[in-house]
């Protein structure tokens, strides 16, 4: 049964403020791109996850452009999921050719702490034009269930 | 090569702010651009889009990326660190450039896109013969 969720509008305007000051402190928002791959960037975040969820699943969704599936490794381990993997660069460019360099690569791992229970028997993992979508089933403990109400007389 | 992001609408033409709201956030996609011997190459980062939403044009010496995302999450969201958006950006190419002969290739959300020059720009050796 469908709730018209209240509090929806201002969850909008609150992503929105969000995203305006994002935008304004890291200047267009494209600089996170280099520093997520910065040796040593304490709390870099790569890749930027978004997280939703279902019934029974809860869905992971990673932006990773430009990163070679074989090299995807994730497991999920106690309540977390971690995403490891290399985003290759190009080879063979000297300095003094390029005109921009504004991408990044390099390795990466991130582990996302999962709000629910999950089943760490059945995760699917899908690559497509460089996004990650990891989908997770949630343990029965987690689903809802639905009771049966029994009528008497 | 210089970027050229603005807007190219005539004010008497363009819609009014209410009804290009949605459409007028994009994001500038990071992009690597260097030269090779035989021209100059562009690669560009435009995760969740897919071949046939992708416009890349050159119009009047001016080059054009436009992708449109079409992705929506299963599910309803929890948390969100991104949204996907629409990406656009403009460079103004060098006259340099065979506008006829780029080509381009779309693989794991990365853009490759190869910009020959012409070949009158391209370094000729000329054979000297002696008589």
């Amino acid at each position: 049964m469908p709730i018209a969720n209240p509090w929806g509008d201002l969850d909008a305007l609150r992503q929105e403020i969000d995203r305006t000051f994002r935008t304004f402190w890291s200047d267009r928002g494209s600089q996170h791109w280099r520093v997520a791959f910065l040796p040593g960037h304490g709390a870099r975040q790569y890749p930027l996850v978004n997280l939703s969820e279902d019934e029974g699943n809860l869905y992971v969704e990673a932006l990773a452009p430009g990163v070679d599936p074989k090299s995807l490794d994730l497991s999920v381990l106690q309540g977390t999921l971690t995403i490891k993997g290399e985003k290759s660069g190009l080879a063979q460019v000297t300095a003094d050719a390029y005109h921009r360099n504004e991408r990044a690569a390099g390795r990466f791992t991130r582990t996302i702490e999962l709000p629910v229970q999950v089943d760490a028997g059945k995760v699917q993992a899908d690559y497509r034009n460089g996004l990650l979508l990891v989908t997770i089933s949630k343990s029965e403990a987690a689903k809802p269930k639905q009771i049966q109400v029994n009528v008497a007389g | 090569m210089a970027e050229k992001t603005v807007a190219s609408v005539q004010a008497e033409t363009a819609a009014r702010r209410e009804e290009t709201r949605a459409q007028e956030r994009y994001i500038t996609p990071p992009v690597d651009i260097f030269e090779t011997k035989d021209g100059l190459t562009v690669i560009a980062d435009l995760p969740g889009v897919e071949q046939h939403a992708l416009d890349v044009r050159v119009v009047d010496g001016v080059l054009t990326l436009h992708g449109k995302t079409n992705h929506i999450a299963p599910g309803t969201p929890i948390a969100q660190e991104y949204e996907l958006l629409n990406f656009y950006r403009q460079f103004e190419l060098p006259e340099a450039v065979d506008a006829d002969r780029i080509s381009a290739q779309l693989k794991h959300g990365i853009l490759s896109l190869h910009l020959p020059k012409k070949e009158k720009a391209m370094p000729r050796q000329i054979e000297v013969q002696v008589s």
